[in-house]
């Protein structure tokens, strides 16, 4: 019952995200159908994180490394495109491309690579110690990032020509929606499967007690590490789109701040609810947008928002949408 | 190395265990082992170091030195998770299930160790008919038929007690590690636990930590009595009872 209700919950608040985008494309307001692009692709980053955070109870407070390591993959292959360079040129030439497939795929196997390295070692760890840790790769990645002069290290690296996508322009801000929209249906239709499959029954038991999970038969760490690596692809994703929305990526996008933001979104959205990270996204966009708009103290509505969540709503607002979880 | 006897050795064995935390030692050279079709009882003061003892076969807890064997083969270097797979079914003292999942998912995970890999991320477990046959299966051996669907959170004490038990029946064991399962039950809960372990022990033999004497001396086929980390007796049922130095030891006569 409470399942059903969320699932519809969920459809709903997808519905309305992209009837804002047709209705805003429709009006002639293409900054709303940017605005609604944002949501989806921070959604997305946020779906991704939720898989570690809620479902799987690894709180990562570095999954801005993914989300930026996601951008700068974009950035850089469409830099070496639009420059005639070789991204490598040993062991063999690889040249740079303005395709979007491509370079989410490189995104992907960037991202998981140091998804499976950092949580190889972080997941020795537990509790505030998995937190700091996590942090800590985020902040040296950061840092790489800002000394490194290559590509433009602190003022960051303009994407001069947004990268295609087979079959549709991608600078009309809709066509651009609809793409960042079919990649937040694709991540939560996998993410939802997953959950389902053994290995959700596995992951949610290492959140619950792995005690448990060990005793039944099952080593926890390889489950979580595999959770951690799916989690950080999917974030690192979002990183590779959000780039191309800007035109811009910089090691903004690698800081503690935009950890900070991905753990809001889920928070506000609701903890271990699939499509809660949406719906935080979209309640963080409009209250920077619209509160924002009148006030630069928006961020004091958006902290008093967070404490009522964490205080009075821990579901957030899928929680208050669709009524407590439960499990059959 | 071969070990040709599997059959004939012991479901599970511990030979020469010792663990010290700083000064203490907590297990203090014990040997003992499980054969087919016994039930193994283990008892001993408390702070006698059986939880320490069921740590170190289980896996928890590294013994400085001695082994531990599971049906022959030495186990001592694995971990929690490939001791489990190899067939050592567990229950533990303070139950420990996921409390938000149904008793019936609670199952289904150690028929899913049992049914091969977890990494499998398409196919979903509630329309996996196999798992759930072999998990309400389990849930019915230990009399929870009916109950499969109830969250664990909402299941009563002695309950709780009897999903672990289904759990560690679901893993397919070849030795079950009972820590206190009668805890908790009452009197009628008891008694049909003890028909149950009755029938279970020919499917797998059972090493039993137990604190009611009554269910010890009726249930068990032999007893080993631990004090200060050490084994002070170990033997059939009536040995034990008659024993001086258990009774002074443990039994508190003197």
């Amino acid at each position: 019952m409470a399942e059903r209700r969320e699932l519809l919950a969920s459809l709903l608040l997808l519905v309305a995200l992209a009837g804002v985008a047709l209705w805003a494309d429709a009006a002639g307001e293409p900054y709303y159908v940017n605005l609604a692009s944002r949501v989806a692709i921070l959604g997305l980053a946020g779906v991704g994180l939720n898989l570690a955070l809620g479902f799987g109870g690894m709180v990562s407070f570095g999954h801005a490394a993914f989300f930026g390591l996601g951008g700068y993959a974009c950035g850089i292959i469409a830099w070496h495109a639009g420059n005639y360079e070789p991204v490598l040129t040993w062991p063999f030439e690889v040249e740079g491309t303005d395709r979007m497939p491509p370079i989410w795929g490189v995104a992907a196997l960037v991202c998981g690579a140091a998804a499976a390295a950092i949580g190889a070692l972080s997941l020795r760890t537990s509790g505030v110690y998995f937190i700091m840790i996590t942090l800590a790769f985020a902040q040296m990645i950061y840092w790489f990032a800002i000394s490194w002069p290559a590509y433009g290290g602190e003022d960051g690296l303009s994407i001069y020509v947004r990268n295609g996508f087979p079959g549709l322009d991608s600078y009309d801000p809709l066509s651009f929606f609809a793409i960042a929209f079919g990649a937040l249906l694709v991540a939560l239709a996998v993410s939802g499967r997953l959950l389902g499959a053994r290995f959700g029954a596995a992951l949610t038991m290492a959140r619950l007690n792995p005690v448990r999970l060990a005793t039944a038969g099952i080593d926890p760490f390889p489950v979580r590490l595999t959770g951690f690596v799916i989690s950080a692809v999917i974030t690192g994703w979002a990183g590779a789109i959000y780039a191309d929305l800007n035109g811009f990526v910089s090691p903004s996008m690698l800081s503690w701040h935009q950890s900070g933001e991905l753990i809001v979104f889920v928070i506000l959205g609701g903890v271990g609810r699939l499509a809660g990270p949406v719906a935080g996204a979209a309640a963080y966009v409009a209250l920077e947008t619209f509160v924002g708009g009148a006030t630069e103290r928006w961020p004091l509505i958006l902290g008093l928002a967070l404490l009522g969540v964490v205080l009075f709503a821990r579901g957030g607002i899928m929680g208050a949408l669709a009524g407590k979880a439960r499990h059959d | 190395m071969t070990e040709p006897a599997l059959a004939s050795a012991p479901a599970l064995a511990v030979e020469g265990l010792r663990k010290a935390f700083g000064g203490l030692t907590a297990t203090d050279d014990v040997s003992l082992d499980l054969r087919a079709g016994e039930i193994h009882a283990l008892i001993g003061p408390n702070g006698a170091g059986k939880s320490t003892l069921i740590g170190q076969i289980a896996g928890w807890i590294a013994p400085d030195t001695g082994r531990v064997r599971l049906g022959g083969r030495d186990v001592t270097a694995l971990g929690v998770a490939e001791r489990a797979r190899l067939g050592l079914g567990r229950s533990f003292q303070v139950s420990s299930l996921a409390a938000p999942l149904s008793a019936r998912r609670n199952v289904m995970l150690a028929a899913q160790a049992r049914a091969g890999s977890s990494f499998r991320f398409w196919g979903q477990v509630r329309r996996d008919r196999d798992l759930v046959a072999a998990a309400d299966a389990a849930l019915a051996r230990v009399g929870l038929a009916g109950r499969e669907g109830l969250p664990t959170a909402e299941l009563s004490h002695g309950e709780r007690r009897l999903v672990e038990v289904a759990c560690a029946l679901a893993l397919g064991p070849k030795a079950l590690l009972l820590d206190e399962p009668m805890a908790g039950l009452g009197a009628e809960g008891s008694a049909a636990l003890a028909d149950l372990l009755e029938t279970l022990k020919t499917e797998a033999p059972i090493l039993l930590v137990e604190h009611d004497m009554d269910a010890v001396f009726r249930l068990a086929d032999r007893v080993t009595v631990l004090v200060a980390g050490r084994v002070i007796a170990s033997g059939p049922v009536a040995e034990i009872r008659a024993d001086a130095e258990v009774r002074r030891a443990y039994l508190g006569e003197d």
